[in-house]
């Protein structure tokens, strides 16, 4: 079990990690996830060198190539593989650089939280009594509530726009980080290696760093690879409900939102080709943080 | 509240009785739902048509908004600034009282004291300045100043009934009429006071979900088909069309610009369509210093009419009807559909990119300069793609064009405060005539002549504002419209706004139905018939 | 019991109070509603007229306050669109909204538990593996995405059940439901499927994962080494043991689910609040925002409530005190 013998130092923590990798690779289908999601986002991190145009360029654009179906080509012989939108938008491209979108925001919000819960949580364990119960009090009240409102609320009130879209997600997620945070510090802080440390009087921050940190991660990373794809579909669902980002920045959830018009008169793909996008983006980082649950949860381990 | 639910109940059994097979049954699919059954309420189009099934003008328009009578069987000017309204007899209201000068003149006292009124009427009623009742069946109506337009705006509201209200002895007075109170909007949701003289009544409303109208068995005029309307708000396109096609509704309005095509070839459904007296347009920020231009040293390039003509000339409005319109609009050329009163059949439009380009350099802007144009993204058809699509016809003549575009609740806010240098607009003339866009868009603005509500690019010419004050106070039709033409061509000369295309309003329905088009983009369900 | 209840009430009062101030002066910053809702051809003195009548022309510390002074004495104002109480429009749209978020429920049970419960005794079997990547893509897919794709083959390509709204109703105690008449059902089936998708895959996973434990422990193992039937294990034992967590979730769930439905609502049209909710932020209509806001919190606040009840009476072991609140 990965949190009972690390009181020592670093060399003995790879073991752990090599047992980590091994039972992860254990499952092909989380492997298969894996895989996908590294294309997936280094195709995203390379948009500009892959996609055959730069969407957002509006000079490069001509609406005499729009609404053109897959694989069909223009006057030039450029051929618009998943087809175009109705500016002559190369869909794939779109959907290249709304994958950046889509990341950009469900990583960071991610990442800004997880650094918020983290600290929170460690402070609520760390002091504890009132300062602990006022901490967990908000949680408690945050959680109460589901996601989608307070995001949506928030964002009715901060307006459009990918960082406001990040800062609402982050609003509604560092509840859950800091409350794990809080529960494994917990367990932590009574094992013994703790009560030496402190002991020995070390200082608080090394004892917090060094030794509460690194046990606490892994019930957090599996927290956080789920709620990459929570927040993901979330900026989708808000951009569809109109208070995500900017029409002139698409995600994908944008771009599926405004090609649906077209799906009933039969022009399929300007909605289609992001929303398999978007599921294949989310299932894989699904498949991943299963397959890490399992690995990391140590009740299933016994 | 008890009556609302008493009425609900009667609509239902009816439901449960008449079942669904009622063969004179319509049900329609609208793309926005009025915010209130308040005919007094909020001027604006959704409230409007179905205010016009229940209550009646004193005059009303046809499908090409000329002037038809109603309420009022005849009008004439006695002098300059009186008018003489004779009423028709023997009109009952739905609870079988008749309908008499007084309730014109309640009418006319109501409408300034409609409590939370977010956009009154008061703007229809504003040019009466007394009213005097000889007999029960003759209005005379005096104005301030000669008000040709009277006869127009008096289309705008709907009659209530006095006796229901309880105003039989209230009389008008410009200062402000007295009343012991005013009836609430409530009392017309809950069907209270939803008493007019039109050919339907109010059944069941349910906001969000439904409002069920009923034959006026004692109608005056033609008796419709129908013996039972349902207006369903159905507001995303999609589901809107999929309930057409899946028979939920007999007719819908507002069909996707995407899907006409395919509802056309469709042996099942018809398609109707007109242009409307809608303009869709390009407004150019004329003042001093401008928000969202950048590289030309913070001078304003688009007070220069080279500029502003280039900027006209670069768009293809052909290229944006065919593909961005499917073919559901037409080009534009001056601020109202030619044909609608106060037009110029001369004005015409140009697309020439090299000529714009030229112009451009002319004006001392050779490499162009960067411009964000600012548009809605929820209010026309289309808006946003329009604006995306200008962009790119600018950007090839070297102004490199960015969109902004914005939901409604943002974007108006954002406009009124000055944020754009260009902006994506629309205007519809409620009353059909050329006055109405150019007193609004281009005139200079004056609060006291209500000139320049809309105007928001500073552009001011006097000669504009000459003409039109002198059309507006013109009595004689074709001397007016003269004056109004004329004013058109002085705004287009002068590329006061960037005219782009006028919509064509469309109304799909099955195969069996007909429906005169509107100009004014009213879904009627008592101009609907089934050709038999 | 009394400490608890009044911590708890306690509690949703400051959320509301916070809430409704950040509510009320963020609206105020977006725009002003006077803008969307004027007709075009208002000119300025209509405008500062119809302003004025909203009361939108006093500063907005004071439109505050007397927003507070009356919501204090139970009084949420008067929707800026519809000229009516926003309590009252609100209330309106709840039934719709209710029987949905009921039926959506009943799916995810009626679905989840069978399909969770197998899954759980057959862990590596095909169908158990399927059950669970079925549960995974239950996750991932976005609801409003499959809205769109459940109205695309059912209404438009099969046109088998209506694509949107809400079909007949018919009243019980003055209040109008749908899930009574074949229409209103027919109307209620793809939304209610929509929005219960989420919640089938959770329940499997629950049902599984409960199931799993269970069927691990000693009474299980000794029933089964007495040869009782394998129905009756299941019946008796498993369902008995799993139904705490996956009732208390559920419980819980609820609201999300009411929350949830402000996307299948603008999907389907379906009029109850949720679909008021986008409306009202679209058109700036401050007063019933504010108004659903406190609706909902007044509805989690009660559900919470229950649900911590209904576990204190399943599973006797718990007992509400001041900490576990």
């Amino acid at each position: 079990m990965t949190a009972a013998s690390p009181v020592a130092a670093a060399p003995r923590v790879q073991t752990p990690l090599k047992r980590f990798v091994v039972e992860f690779l254990d499952s092909r289908v989380a492997v298969l996830g894996l895989a996908l999601l590294v294309l997936i986002v280094s195709s995203a991190l390379f948009a500009p060198l892959i996609a055959p145009q730069d969407p957002y360029d509006l000079s490069k654009l001509d609406i005499m190539n729009g609404m053109l179906p897959p694989g069909s080509a223009d006057m030039d012989g450029n051929v618009f593989w998943l087809g175009s939108d109705e500016q002559g938008r190369d869909l794939m491209s779109a959907i290249l650089y709304g994958l950046r979108t889509s990341l950009l925001v469900g990583f960071s919000s991610t990442a800004v939280a997880l650094a918020i819960g983290l600290v929170v949580g460690m402070i609520a364990a760390y002091a504890g009594g009132s300062l602990d119960a006022a901490i967990m009090r908000l949680v408690d009240i945050q959680l109460s509530f589901p996601a989608i409102l307070i995001a949506l609320i928030l964002l009715a009130v901060l307006g459009k726009g990918v960082d406001k879209v990040i800062i609402a997600l982050t609003a509604v997620q560092w509840a859950y980080y800091a409350r794990t945070v809080r529960s494994a510090a917990l367990v932590e802080r009574r094992k013994e290696y703790v009560e030496a440390a402190q002991c020995l009087a070390l200082p608080k921050q090394r004892i917090v760093l060094r030794h509460l940190l690194p046990n606490c991660l892994p019930p957090l990373i599996v927290v956080a690879t789920v709620q990459v794809a929570h927040a993901i579909t979330l900026e989708a669902t808000l951009s569809f409900l109109g208070v995500g980002v900017p029409v002139t920045e698409p995600s994908l959830g944008m771009l599926i939102a405004s090609g649906f018009s077209y799906m009933l008169s039969g022009e399929f793909w300007v909605s289609l080709f992001p929303g398999l996008a978007l599921l294949v983006t989310i299932v894989s980082i699904n498949l991943v943080g299963d397959q890490m649950r399992d690995v990391l949860n140590p009740r299933l381990q016994h | 509240m008890k009556q609302q639910l008493s009425i609900l109940a009667g609509a239902f059994a009816a439901v449960l009785l008449g079942g669904q097979v009622s063969a004179a049954e319509l049900r329609i699919g609208t793309a926005a739902e009025p915010s209130a059954l308040d005919p007094h309420y909020h001027n604006l189009t959704p409230n409007n048509t179905v205010r016009r099934h229940i209550f009646e003008s004193l005059v009303d328009q046809d499908a090409k908004q000329r002037l038809i009578p109603a309420l009022a069987e005849s009008w004439r000017t006695i002098d300059d600034k009186t008018w003489e309204f004779k009423l028709r007899k023997g009109v009952k209201f739905h609870d079988g009282t008749e309908f008499t000068a007084q309730d014109f003149v309640y009418t006319v006292c109501r409408i300034p004291n409609v409590a939370n009124s977010p956009s009154s009427f008061t703007l229809y009623t504003k040019g009466i300045d007394s009213i005097e009742v000889p007999d029960p069946h003759t209005l005379i109506i005096r104005t301030a100043a000669p008000y040709p337009l009277l006869p127009v705006e008096l289309t705008t509201f709907g009659i209530i009934s006095a006796k229901a209200a309880g105003g039989e002895t209230v009389t008008f007075d410009k200062a402000g009429c007295k009343a012991d109170s005013w009836p609430s909007t409530q009392a017309f949701n809950d069907g209270s006071l939803a008493i007019g003289t039109g050919p339907f009544k109010l059944a069941a409303y349910r906001k969000g979900e439904r409002i069920v109208l009923d034959r006026n068995p004692d109608y005056w005029g033609e008796k419709p088909e129908w013996d039972k309307v349902t207006f369903r708000p159905i507001t995303s396109e999609g589901p809107r069309v999929a309930a057409l096609l899946a028979g939920d509704v007999d007719l819908v309005d507002e069909p996707p610009l995407q899907d006409l095509e395919r509802l056309r070839k469709d042996p099942k459904i018809s398609v109707v369509e007109t242009l409307s007296n809608r303009i869709i347009y390009l407004a150019l920020d004329q003042a001093e210093k401008t928000p969202t231009i950048k590289g030309t040293d913070d001078r304003n390039p688009l007070r220069d009419i080279r500029v502003r003509q280039a900027m006209s000339m670069a768009i293809d409005r052909e290229a944006i009807v065919k593909r961005i319109m499917n073919d559901t609009a037409e080009p534009a050329a001056q601020l109202l559909a030619p044909g609608l009163f106060g037009t110029n059949p001369d004005l015409k439009f140009s697309y020439d990119a090299k000529r714009a380009k030229e112009l451009l350099a002319e004006a001392g802007y050779p490499n162009g300069f960067e411009l964000t144009i600012g548009t809605p993204n929820d209010r026309y058809i289309n808006d946003e793609k329009i604006a995306q699509a200008v962009a790119q016809m600018y950007s090839r003549i070297g102004i490199k064009t960015q969109v902004d575009a914005a939901t409604v609740n943002v974007f108006f806010s954002r406009r009124n405060k000055g944020e754009f240098s260009v902006f994506l607009g629309g205007w519809s003339a409620a009353t059909g005539e050329a006055s109405s866009p150019l007193k609004s868009l281009v005139a200079t603005r004056i609060k006291e002549k209500g000139f320049g509500p809309t105007n928001y690019t500073g552009y001011s010419n006097p000669k504009l504002d000459d003409l039109l004050t002198k059309a507006l106070a013109t009595v004689d039709d074709k001397e007016r419209e003269k004056l109004l033409a004329e004013a058109m061509k002085t705004a287009v000369d002068d590329v006061a706004l960037v005219p782009l295309h006028y919509e064509v309003t469309s109304w799909a329905m099955r195969k069996g139905l007909s429906y005169e088009p509107r100009a004014d983009q009213y879904t009627l369900a008592y101009a609907v018939r089934s050709a038999k | 019991m009394l400490v608890f209840l009044i911590r708890r009430i306690a509690q949703s009062a400051i959320v509301v109070a916070i809430m409704s101030v950040l509510v009320f002066t963020g609206i105020f910053a977006i725009g002003n509603p006077i803008d969307v809702l004027i007709s075009p051809e208002a000119d300025e003195a209509e405008r500062a007229a119809a302003i004025a009548r909203l009361g939108l022309d006093l500063p907005m510390h004071e439109q505050f306050l007397a927003f507070a002074r009356n919501a204090l004495a139970g009084d949420l104002g008067i929707s800026f669109v519809h000229g009516v109480p926003a309590v009252q429009l609100v209330l309106e749209r709840f039934p719709a909204t209710l029987e949905l978020a009921l039926l959506a429920m009943t799916i995810a049970v009626l679905t989840g538990i069978p399909l969770g419960v197998w899954a759980g005794l057959r862990p590596d079997s095909k169908a158990g593996k399927i059950i669970m990547a079925g549960s995974i893509l239950g996750f991932s897919l976005p609801t409003f995405w499959v809205g769109m794709l459940l109205i695309m083959a059912f209404a438009v390509s099969l046109g088998w059940l209506p694509a949107s709204g809400r079909g007949e109703t018919v009243e019980v105690l003055g209040v109008p439901f749908s899930f009574l008449t074949a229409n209103g059902l027919k109307h209620m089936i793809l939304p209610a499927l929509n929005l219960a998708l989420f919640k089938v895959s959770l329940v499997i996973r629950l049902a599984r994962a409960g199931t799993r434990e269970v069927a691990l422990q000693d009474y299980v193992r000794f029933a089964r080494a007495k040869g009782l039937s394998p129905a009756r294990i299941v019946g008796v034992h498993i369902l008995k043991n799993i139904m705490i967590p996956v009732v208390t979730v559920l419980g819980l769930e609820f609201g999300s689910v009411i929350a949830f439905s402000v996307v299948t609502e603008t999907v389907f049209a379906w009029p109850g609040m949720g679909k008021l909710l986008i409306d009202s932020i679209l058109l700036l209509d401050r007063p019933v925002v504010v108004a659903y806001l406190l609706v909902t919190v007044l509805l989690f606040i009660v559900i919470n409530l229950v649900v911590d009840l209904l576990y204190s009476l399943l599973d006797p072991r718990i007992r509400l005190g001041g900490a576990k609140a």
